[in-house]
This record gives structure tokens, C-alpha cells and sequence, in this order.
């Protein structure tokens, strides 16, 4: 589904991805792990094209990301932080992206979507407010919505669950499961390994704009003989943290 | 890009600043045209002030503008649009809405004056279309100031210094060489210095048409011999064109490669 061929991309002097080659398959729930300052974030946006790499290629389906768009009608994205042009009402940010997506998505099913996605996260009585009266969690809900309401092919998730009360992040996750039930390709980045463990496949685990593991959570729990990811995580981390220490001159006598 | 540009568009309109600005030019047009009691010098009366406000003001809403819709721009990018297609659309978008004020609110009152049946239908047909040029010209320059500082106050800083310097410091340059290199025969450099600063082209243009250029002295001569003709009327309005295309290819150049 997306491949990622050595991916490199510095902010000024801050190299932020030092050549990451990945292949992320069809149908499978991705979990983009690592800790703060680590890339996740602009490895998504180099995806979706908003950041752009200094090298390398990503493919998705036949489409190389760089000088094409078109193949973001097959994307739906959530954003770490629900940014919003703040004097539309809910509903007309709603109607605004539905006339910009008209003719790559079917708008009649996508209404379809939106109407059962508002009362699963229960916002009916925000339909009419303006995005800036909003708090933060009803504004995610907004911007969960706004990502899945186009039935699209591909998922990306950028700390989804932030933000949200229990009962919204349970059903958040329902419809994550069923939209992998039905083949769709998920990716997305948490701090929650708790949620790792419930859905996702695979695991990208990056480190200092590289990739540090990759494989299925079992595995890692398995080789690093840990019951849980939080460990299994912690124990990778800290064998890193050794061999760094290891190396500084002075340890070793 | 026609959606984008209708959603700025609508956006732009939708504004307290664009009535206002709609309203400014109402009444001091209304005002012009009541003191002065001559539609050519309400004509002239009226460049002076368009000439000065419109850069100001469209520089101002282009980059307050600019940082204003960063969240709009962030969501559209995330969707099946052409990069190109969000930030051109944009700035059309917002410059046609300034057009739109400045030429509804100075034709008004030229209508109840009655302009059609003047002879300074044409003269006054200049004026807005320099207006509106100038809008334009403005508005991409502010997008492409604001396109390359990050940071809202220095690129409102940088983007009012660029007004001053083109309304005002420009035209103090200008006679300071005149008045230094006096005894040199000025009369090219002066035509290319002129062609350098949009404001001082359009101030030029109007002023030839209008056929007060004797009150100018010498040089105005020499202008008239450049700009008077056809060949100089075409001239100055490419280089008008070319104030527009340049700074607004130069923006989609950083916008196409810019990081969100």
C-alpha cells in the first residue's frame, strides 16, 4: 500500500529522519511508536505531502507522493492538532470539505457516514457553533469525523485518541477495528501502548530518525521475554541506552 | 482552484474590514467629488489618495490575511488539492474582494455624477484599472513577504517598510539623484526608475492621460515621448503585468516547497 524508500529530511540544522525505508501492506493496522522528537510526525507528513523530504520516494498505490496530490482522495488524515478555519459553524466545515472532495468521493454515502459518525460521538447539539466556541475534545471529535467520513482507503491517525473522554476514545477504537474488518490499511502514531496492543499488527518503532524495530508486538514481547509492550519497550530502550553508554570513553575501566 | 478562490473570496467579503474599506472609498469619493466640483479633478484628487491607501491596505489584508488562514490552508492540504491550487486561489480570491471594494466604492459616486456622459469616461476607466492592478500587485507581494518569515510580526514589520519604502522613500531616492546628478542628462534613468516602483508607474501613467503633464516641467516631456505613445502606454502596463506575475511565481515557488 505505501512504501517508503529512504526518506531523509532535516529542519535546518535538526535531522529529523535519517533514511527510512519502510513498507507499510495493505489492510494491516501500522502503529508508529517512539518517543517524543523521534519523527513519527513528519514521517506521516512526509506521506501526506505536507512536509517535504530532502530525498527519497514514498509510493502509494502507483502514485509517487512527490508533484502528485490526487491520491489523497484515498486518505483519510487526523492531525496531532485539530487546526480549523475558526469562524465556520461544524456544519458548514463539514459541507465545505464534502464540495472540495465532489468527484472524488461518493458525497450522498459520505453524508450517509457523517450523520451516523455524529451521534456515535454524540455531537448534534455543536452542529451549529462556530469551530473557535469549541473545547478540545469536541474539536477532535470534529476532526475524527472530518478523517473518516470519505470511506477512504487508507488511514492515518496522528495521536488520535488525545484529547477524547473514555467513552468516545472505546467507540474510536471500535470503528477503528471495523474499518480494519473491511480491508482498509490503518496507520497511526500513540504514546498509548495499551492501544498498540489491542489493534495493532505491526510495529515501527523509530529512534532518532531511524527505524529500531519493526515487526508484530508479539515478537517483540517474545525476544525481548517481556509479558507486556510497555516493557518489551522499555527493555529495547534501555539496551539502547547502554550501548550508548558503553561507548563513551571512561566506562569501560 | 475556483472553490478555493470562491471560499476566500466569500470569506474575504464576509469581513467587517472589506465593507469598511468599501465604505472609506465611498465616502471620500462622494467627499472628492462634492469639494472639488470638476470631475478631472476629482479624478486627480482621487489618485492621490487611491494611490497611497490601496497599497497600504492591500498590503496590510494580504499578510494579516496570510497568517489568518494558516489553519484553513493546513486542512486543505491534507485533501486532493494541488498545492498550487490552494495558494493561488487564495490570492486571487482576497485580491479580487479588495478590487471589488475600491471600484464599487469610487464608481458609485462617479455614476451619480454622471461620468457616462463625460469626457472623462476614460480617464476614470484608468484609474480603476490601475486601482485594481495596483490591489494585486500588493496583495502578492504582502503573500510573499509573509510566505518567508514564520513569524508574524517581523513579516508585518518587513511588509509595512516595503509600502513606506515604494510610497515614500522611493520618490525622495528619486529626487535626490535627480538634484545630485543634475548636470548629467537624466531622462533614461528616470524611466527606468519609474518602471522600478508600481506606485510611481500608475501615479505617471493617470497623470500623462489626464493631460496635466505640462504642470511637470522637462522630464515630464520625456515621459510624455515614453509613455505618451502606444508603444509606452504598452510598455508600462506590461511592466505593471510584470509586477504581478513575478512576485506571485516567486510565492508559489516557496509555497510548493514549504513545510507544514
Amino acid at each position: 500500500m505505501v512504501e517508503i524508500k529512504e526518506i531523509e529530511k532535516s529542519f535546518g540544522r535538526l535531522n529529523v529522519l535519517k533514511g527510512v525505508s519502510v513498507s507499510i501492506p495493505s489492510g494491516k493496522v501500522v502503529a508508529v511508536l517512539g518517543p517524543n522528537g523521534s519523527g513519527k510526525t513528519t514521517l506521516i507528513k512526509c506521506i501526506l505531502g505536507l512536509v517535504i523530504p530532502d530525498s527519497g520516494n514514498i509510493i502509494i498505490g502507483n502514485d509517487n507522493v512527490k508533484n502528485s496530490w490526487s491520491y489523497r482522495k484515498n486518505i483519510g488524515y487526523l492531525p496531532q492538532i485539530a487546526r480549523f478555519p475558526e469562524n465556520l459553524t461544524v456544519n458548514e466545515l463539514f459541507r465545505m470539505i464534502q464540495d472540495l472532495r465532489k468527484g472524488y468521493a461518493n458525497i450522498a454515502e459520505a453524508e450517509r457516514c457523517k450523520e451516523e459518525l455524529v451521534s456515535v460521538f454524540n455531537i448534534q447539539s455543536f452542529l451549529n457553533k462556530h469551530l473557535r466556541s469549541l473545547s478540545g475534545g469536541t474539536r477532535q471529535k470534529v476532526n475524527v469525523i472530518l478523517s473518516l467520513m470519505f470511506d477512504p482507503d487508507l488511514f492515518i491517525f496522528d495521536e488520535p485518541t488525545v484529547g477524547l473522554d473514555p467513552i468516545s476514545c472505546v467507540r474510536f477504537k471500535e470503528n477503528i477495528l471495523k474499518q480494519k474488518e473491511k480491508g482498509k490499511t490503518i496507520v497511526l502514531t500513540t504514546h498509548i501502548l495499551s492501544e498498540v496492543d489491542e489493534m495493532a499488527d505491526e510495529i515501527i518503532f523509530l529512534l532518532e530518525g531511524k527505524i529500531y524495530y519493526k515487526g508484530s508486538p508479539d515478537e517483540l514481547k517474545l525476544q525481548q521475554q517481556e509479558a507486556t509492550l510497555e516493557r518489551a519497550i522499555a527493555r529495547l530502550l534501555e539496551k539502547n541506552d547502554n550501548k550508548i553508554n558503553n561507548q563513551l570513553p571512561g566506562k569501560n575501566n | 482552484m475556483f472553490k478555493i478562490l470562491k471560499y476566500s473570496f466569500y470569506d474575504v467579503l464576509r469581513s467587517r474590514w472589506t465593507v469598511l474599506y468599501f465604505l472609506f472609498f465611498l465616502v471620500s469619493t462622494f467627499a472628492l467629488l462634492y469639494f472639488s466640483g470638476n470631475m478631472s479633478k476629482g479624478i486627480v484628487s482621487l489618485m492621490n489618495v487611491s494611490l497611497t491607501i490601496i497599497p497600504l491596505i492591500s498590503t496590510i489584508f494580504g499578510v494579516m490575511h496570510y497568517y489568518n488562514s494558516r489553519e484553513f490552508v493546513e486542512l486543505l492540504l491534507s485533501q486532493p488539492i494541488k498545492r498550487s491550487d490552494i495558494f493561488i486561489g487564495q490570492y486571487l480570491g482576497l485580491s479580487f474582494s479588495l478590487s471589488l471594494s475600491f471600484v464599487a466604492g469610487t464608481i458609485i459616486p462617479f455614476i451619480a455624477y454622471g461620468i457616462f456622459v463625460s469626457s472623462e469616461v476614460w480617464n476614470f476607466s484608468l484609474l480603476i484599472f490601475t486601482g485594481a492592478i495596483l490591489s494585486f500587485i500588493f496583495v502578492g507581494l504582502a503573500f510573499l513577504i509573509s510566505i518567508l518569515n514564520e513569524n508574524k510580526i517581523k513579516g508585518f514589520g518587513i511588509a509595512i517598510l516595503m509600502w513606506l519604502c515604494m510610497a515614500v522613500v522611493y520618490d525622495g531616492l528619486i529626487l535626490m539623484v535627480f538634484i545630485s546628478f543634475n548636470d548629467y542628462p537624466l531622462e533614461k534613468a528616470a524611466v527606468l526608475m519609474v518602471n522600478l516602483n508600481p506606485i510611481d508607474l500608475s501615479r505617471i501613467m493617470i497623470l500623462l492621460k489626464l493631460d496635466i503633464s505640462a504642470l511637470m516641467g522637462y522630464t515630464a516631456a520625456v515621459f510624455n515621448q515614453y509613455f505618451g505613445t502606444t508603444n509606452g502606454m504598452i510598455m508600462s502596463l506590461l511592466s505593471l503585468l510584470g509586477w504581478i506575475v513575478f512576485p506571485v511565481l516567486l510565492f508559489n515557488f516557496f509555497a510548493k516547497r514549504k513545510d507544514f
